[in-house]
């Protein structure tokens, strides 16, 4: 045994904390800070223990490690900092190495254009936990914005999570044991396609949060893989996603012209897919949401995807009863779930009107609508009167250096 | 070993203590010493601002984990900044600005916070003897705009040394041990652009609401606006009764939402606004915000992650314990504290004005749950 403890002790500072590589770390720190545009500044493979957290502000600058498994920045040690890295610069690139275990989010890049992030694994290494740092991979306010094949685990908000950017291509990517896998939120022009997303909450959600600068829109969620996200909620209560029902496939809320399409979305306990508004997540309030925030989703056309299994589990009081009483103890719940709330402004004849409706367009796909404005006191299910179509929208063209 | 001696006493007679080097604006580099920009000299076991480096202090400071602070500023000879009435003044190329971070000491291995000995108000030096000098941050106007320094002190106090990549310190204020943690140059950042997409540097507290108060000077108190003035430090500036004047966060006599509104806007402000940092999370906190939501009131969080300690709103009016900002505010985790640099240990005081505040509204957090 105390052999066992002169090992540990070795390789850490015995306090249960990494020894920080104080060396390689103000060396790292001195690189970033004196970067001039168009430098590569390259990280070679291995584990380096940091304390604080690591910042660029200089535009045009390449991070680049080894590989996803080979470079990896450890902050276990973390003191200092709330993120891993925090990156404002434009014509920014990070590629190949891993982010584990920073204290608040792992790469958080603000305000910048053209922005890459490839090959690039935020990892927190015990697991989902509530202590866990809230984002993985965070771009928020950016432009121009690609994330490919890349890894996010264990983020106790979301692990891919892009906020309030524009023209952005989220592909390739690995989601998994996060509260959220893929978040797209008050944002415009994504693509989110041939990604992966299992094991979370919730799998990918299309939101928009009231108050920000900008509100989402305009976003295509394609060709992914979202399954099994039954993890339970790990979330702290009060962020949006920890009202988030575990075995969440695909979740659109609050946001307009969502096209879901081509994606196998399969065996997630309480919906595969659904469509809400703000009401349902609990924060709608007279005082604190500003005037110009739309609550309702509109303009979301779902078609072609191939759902298998899931709703057989919900989570939560509500959908377990409405579950039980609809479908039986050994039924499942439709694979698309609505609240029911539309905006009155906009109904003709009682309906959404055309161009803001909700489209359900997917073969044998049954929808429920759980009557959410009656506290779900008369549930329907439905298909024949969902159907409808939308104008499809574009694919995201990626400009400038991102351009292909 | 004779060599390396007198290798030694040469640094030595280089260090703050044994050159009375005037103040000097140094134009590029990154000077690697403190003494390199001639703000201070030592002399009788004191550390004090050379002559024309003037000592100015804030109404409400930042907090910065109890360390007291001696905030100093110089202008080349014949230069002067301009007055403005809300963002920072308009400071000359050749302005430096100094902020030196200290604790009272009890001994050797133990701090005590900002108020646990009598205020020193670098006009007549800080006494080495009883204070532990911790760091030097040095904000000069260069053509190019602002640039910062962080300088961290040797232990026999003799010279700082440049630190552009921060550091930590191990120290125990009290009883408490905690990491001093000195900001990297980009940390400095965080806070000191205001206009975060610009990039641009700025000071902090040298505005007009922020040192307008009186102030202790060789020569007897005078408000620290009409000082600047009288001293051609300063020009267009109106009398210091019309100029803006934050309130004290700790005066008693002062309306409570005044101390809490200049509490948060100098310890919150440059990030939490419509152009800093912070912008993203739609929760405004510098002086000029009005609208009741952008303060965060029954206002839901964009971004906390952990750091909602569990709580739906910002602020839940007359319920401190149901708000998140308290909890934020008494953080000490890096992921859940606020503001995220610049401290590790919690601000008792200041929490507790900031609960009072919130205790003290009307109101409540009307949910919607159906249409």
């Amino acid at each position: 045994m105390a052999l066992a403890a002169v090992a540990l002790c070795g390789l850490s500072a015995c306090d249960g904390k990494p020894k920080t590589d104080k060396e390689k770390q103000a060396a790292l720190l001195t690189k970033l800070l004196d970067a001039k545009p168009g430098d590569v500044i390259a990280i070679p493979a291995g584990t380096y223990h940091l304390d604080t957290s690591l910042s660029l502000n200089v535009d045009g600058v390449t991070l680049k490690g080894e590989g996803m498994d080979k470079t990896i920045l450890s902050f276990k040690g973390q003191v200092n900092g709330a993120e891993g890295l925090l990156v404002h610069a434009k014509n920014f690139t990070v590629q190949d190495l891993a982010i584990e275990d920073s204290k608040g989010d792992a790469l958080k890049i603000i305000d910048g254009e053209n922005i890459a992030v490839r090959r690039v694994r935020s990892e927190w290494t015990n697991g989902p936990a509530n202590s866990n740092g809230a984002y993985g991979i965070y771009p928020v306010q950016t432009k121009n914005l690609l994330i490919e094949d890349s890894v996010a685990i264990g983020a106790s908000d979301a692990g891919i999570y892009v906020g309030q950017s524009d023209n952005i291509v989220v592909r390739r990517n690995r989601a998994e044991r996060n509260v959220a896998g893929i978040e797209i939120e008050n944002s415009a022009h994504a693509d989110v396609y041939d990604n992966l997303a299992t094991h979370n909450t919730g799998g990918i959600l299309i939101f928009n949060m009231p108050n920000l600068p900008v509100p989402g829109y305009a976003s295509r969620v394609f060709h992914n893989r979202v399954e099994q996200n039954n993890t339970s909620n790990f979330a702290t209560k009060g962020s949006a996603v920890s009202y988030v029902p575990a075995g969440s496939g695909v979740v659109i809320n609050s946001n307009r012209q969502v096209e879901v399409f081509d994606n196998d979305i399969a065996d997630n306990g309480t919906d595969n897919l659904s469509v809400s508004s703000y009401y349902s997540t609990g924060f709608m309030n007279k005082n604190g949401v500003s005037e110009a925030y739309d609550p309702y989703p509109e303009a979301i056309y779902i078609y072609g995807n191939r759902f298998k299994g899931g709703g057989d589990s919900p989570d939560g009081l509500d959908f377990k009863t409405l579950k039980i009483s609809m479908f039986g103890l050994s039924g499942r719940l439709p694979d698309i779930l609505w609240d029911g709330y539309v905006n009155p402004d906009h109904l003709v004849n009682g309906k959404l009107d055309a161009a803001r409706a909700i489209c359900i367009d997917n073969g044998e796909a049954e929808t429920i609508n759980i009557d959410g404005p009656h506290h779900y006191k008369n549930p329907s299910v439905g298909r024949a009167e969902y159907v409808c179509s939308l104008p499809k929208l574009p694919a995201i063209v990626l400009t400038g250096p991102l351009a292909e | 070993m004779i060599l390396r001696n007198l290798f030694f006493l040469l640094a030595l007679s280089l260090t703050l203590a044994g050159c009375g080097k005037k103040p000097g604006f140094i134009a590029e580099g990154n000077p690697e010493k403190l003494s390199d920009w001639g703000m201070f000299r030592a002399a009788g076991g004191k550390l004090a601002p050379q002559d024309g480096v003037v000592p100015y202090d804030l109404n409400t400071p930042l907090f910065s984990d109890y360390a007291a602070k001696l905030r100093t500023v110089w202008m080349p000879a014949g230069k002067s900044a301009v007055y403005k009435d809300n963002d920072a003044f308009d400071f000359p190329v050749g302005t430096v600005i100094t902020k030196t971070f200290y604790y009272p000491m009890k001994d050797k291995m133990h701090v005590l916070p900002y108020d646990a000995a009598p205020a020193q108000d670098g006009v007549a030096g800080l006494d080495l003897a009883s204070i532990r000098l911790i760091e030097t941050r040095v904000l000069v106007r260069r053509e190019s705009g602002w640039q910062a320094f962080p300088y961290v002190w040797n232990e026999a106090q003799t010279e700082a040394v440049l630190a552009r990549t921060g550091a930590t310190l191990q120290l125990t204020l009290g009883n408490t041990d905690f990491t001093y943690g000195v900001p990297n140059v980009n940390q400095c950042a965080s806070c000191h652009t205001p206009d975060f997409s610009s990039k641009a540097f700025a000071p902090i507290g040298l505005k007009a609401r922020h040192i307008n108060k009186p102030f202790l000077y060789a020569e007897g108190s005078e408000n620290q606006i009409e000082h600047l003035v009288k001293i051609g430090y300063l020009t267009g500036a109106p009398a210091a009764a019309e100029a803006p004047r934050a309130a004290d966060w700790r005066d008693a006599s002062a309306p409570l939402e005044a101390r809490a509104r200049s509490y948060l806007d100098i310890n919150c402000g440059h990030c939490h606004s419509a152009k800093g940092l912070a912008r993203t999370t739609g929760l405004h906190l510098d002086v000029t915000v009005e609208e009741p939501r952008r303060l965060g009131l029954c206002k839901p969080p964009t971004a906390a992650g952990p750091g909602t300690g569990g709580h739906s709103f910002d602020i839940v009016p007359g319920q401190p314990d149901q708000s998140i900002m308290p909890f934020r505010l008494a953080g000490t985790a890096p992921g859940i504290r606020m503001p995220e640099v610049g401290r590790s240990l919690s601000h008792e005081e200041g929490t507790a004005l900031i609960r009072d505040w919130i205790s003290a509204m009307k109101g409540q957090c009307d949910l919607a749950n159906s249409q």
